[in-house]
């Protein structure tokens, strides 16, 4: 391979690492810009979305590396594991959000945050208990097809990850542009007490946003066990904390800019670690971190969190 | 009752954790008001408003709109009922187009051709506002971002509008305007309740006006006899005078 080449390559496999974090971090961003709160309990809705995703594809009869299904019922099953992934997941993050975050919303300080991470915990043990701790193989139903362009390898796999991730992203902004609920939600990460007076109902408003970032959650642990063809109670951690890091550099709360934040963020694992080191990757992600917060807190595109006054 | 009653506050006390802020405040909006409430710092108009729209929730005494009573209907419910807020400072959503901050104003309305016909009516009330639906409210000027604010209430198709200080940080050629646009909508048959700092202007075009100190109305009447009471021209309309001479 050529050095080109090997850029190239990282480049693309960078792309689907991105697109994974891009709707990680987009949940992180949805709920900070509406309530200032930092949700660590998407760390793990993430890992249960992975687990969840693998029960429904098991349960379309799709295991191992055994092909069950070809052409329209293979596709039509797994949009069908996406769809019910994303559901079971986004109501993971509205029962959360209702009886775990909404009794704190009039409480000052890090105490909601705090809460997060318990509940975050509470997944995280439920799942190694459930699991005894194993990693589980994911299937890969999907044909095995590579493409070849100029010694860069393009697998299929890759560009179904990448459309479903665009696809969701599309959807997600059309539906914060133009909805009216997508409006009532910018109307409230923009200044609640307004939109309050406008007649919005704050509360429908966050769970409609913890509905959104849960059910991509979902999406991206999915998106995780099919890449990686595994899944495990301990990858929200470090898939989380990249994505976090994807929401800051892009601008907390702001929508394209964790899109942006976890394209830069895939890339720059990929490449970063075929230029220096694997094991350097996370030093590299977290420094990326730390100098966004010192150097340009609202990060690249700009922070939005909401007017408090 | 002389006129309609619209809007009624009767012995209204409300409370901020301990602190006391309105206590038994009795007022009255009738359909064709423009109502002024005048009063010093912290005496509790901004709190009164939040009443109105349901933010602030009585400790004791009764709202009613309409004839009835509305203490625990929920902000959205009383904007379904036809109170719209112009909000302190304006309050637009920055990084929303001029547009979309009307589209907010019609939040609890079914998108029809009513819309539409209201759309036209504010249009129609500020060219300037037609201008500028595609900009970000945030880039607006004072006067500009006032005036759509005042749009966005009308969106509502409201009965009653509650205004907080809808003059204040606005240039004098945009007082005049805003004020001229409180009377042509009030004639259009929309009761106006607002508090205003610039009591001389307010007084003006108001049919009546309370006086609010520390919680209490401690004066009210016609817009006119209080515009005249000696009290008021120290308290309120002091330098105003001078200009006047
Ligand atoms: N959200 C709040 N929490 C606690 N105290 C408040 C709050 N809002 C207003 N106050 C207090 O209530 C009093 C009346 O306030 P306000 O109604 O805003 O007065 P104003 O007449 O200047 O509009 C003031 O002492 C103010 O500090
Ligand atoms: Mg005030």
């Amino acid at each position: 391979m050529t050095g080109t080449a090997v850029f190239l390559q990282q480049l693309v496999n960078g792309l689907s690492l991105g697109a994974m974090y891009a709707l990680l971090a987009l949940g992180f961003t949805l709920v900070y810009g509406i309530l200032e709160l930092i949700n660590f309990a998407h760390f793990n809705v993430f890992m249960v979305g992975a687990f969840v995703g693998l029960i429904v594809l098991q349960s379309f009869g799709l295991q191992g590396q055994t092909v069950l299904l070809h052409g329209a019922p293979l596709v039509l099953a797994l949009l069908a594991s996406l769809a019910v992934t994303m559901l079971a997941s986004g109501v993971l993050g509205v029962l959360i959000e209702r009886y775990t975050l909404r009794p704190m919303r009039n409480v000052r300080g890090p105490m909601a945050m705090i809460t997060t991470i318990g509940v975050s915990y509470i997944l995280f043990n439920l799942v190694l208990l459930l699991t005894n701790a194993q990693a589980l193989n994911y299937p890969d139903p999907m044909p095995s097809v590579d493409y070849h362009l100029g010694g860069v390898t393009i697998r299929l796999k890759a560009v179904i990850i990448w459309v479903v991730a665009a696809v969701l992203m599309w959807g997600l902004n059309l539906f914060v542009r133009r909805s009216r609920l997508g409006k009532a939600m910018r109307a409230v990460a923009q200044d609640a007490e307004a939109a309050r007076m406008m007649g919005v109902e704050v509360d429908q408003v966050v769970m409609i946003a913890f509905f959104a970032g849960s059910a991509l959650a979902g999406a991206a642990g999915m998106i995780f066990g099919l890449y990686y063809n595994f899944t495990q109670y301990s990858i929200g951690y470090t898939a989380g904390l990249r994505a976090f890091t994807a929401a800051v550099l892009g601008g907390i709360g702001n929508v394209p800019g964790a899109m942006v934040g976890g394209l830069l963020i895939g890339l720059i694992e990929t490449i970063g670690s075929q230029y220096i080191a694997a094991k350097w990757a996370d030093v590299i992600i977290f420094s990326i971190l730390i100098f966004t917060l010192v150097f340009r807190p609202a990060g690249l595109l700009g922070a939005q969190s909401p007017n408090r006054s | 009752m002389p006129e309609e009653t619209l809007l009624e506050f009767a012995g209204v006390h409300t409370h901020y954790g301990d602190l006391h802020v309105l206590k038994g405040v009795d007022y009255t909006v009738a359909r064709d008001d423009i109502v002024v409430l005048l009063g010093g710092n912290a005496s509790g108009k901004s709190t009164t408003m939040k009443t109105i729209m349901g933010t602030v929730t009585p400790s004791k005494g009764e709202v009613r709109f309409r004839g009835a009573p509305i203490n625990r209907l929920s902000t959205s419910e009383r904007v379904k009922r036809g109170i719209a807020p112009v909000l302190e400072a304006r309050r637009l959503f920055p990084r929303m187009t001029v547009y979309e901050n009307l589209e907010m104003g019609a939040y609890t309305r079914k998108r029809g051709p009513d819309f539409d016909e209201d759309l036209e009516r504010v249009y129609a009330l500020f060219p300037r506002v037609k201008e500028r639906r595609q900009q970000l409210a945030g880039t607006l000027s004072g006067g500009e971002q006032q005036m759509v604010a005042i749009g966005r209430a009308l969106m509502a198709r409201p009965a009653l509008i509650c205004m907080d200080e809808p003059s204040m940080g606005l240039s004098p050629r945009f007082v005049e305007i805003v004020f001229g646009i409180i009377q042509t909508i009030n004639r259009q048959g929309v009761a106006i309740f607002m508090v205003e700092q610039n009591a001389h202007m307010a007084l003006q075009i108001a049919s009546r006006g309370y006086v609010l100190q520390t919680g209490r109305v401690v004066l009210s009447g016609p817009a006119a006899d209080l515009a005249a009471n000696p009290a008021i021209r120290e308290a309120y309309l002091g330098e105003l005078q001078v200009e006047d001479s």
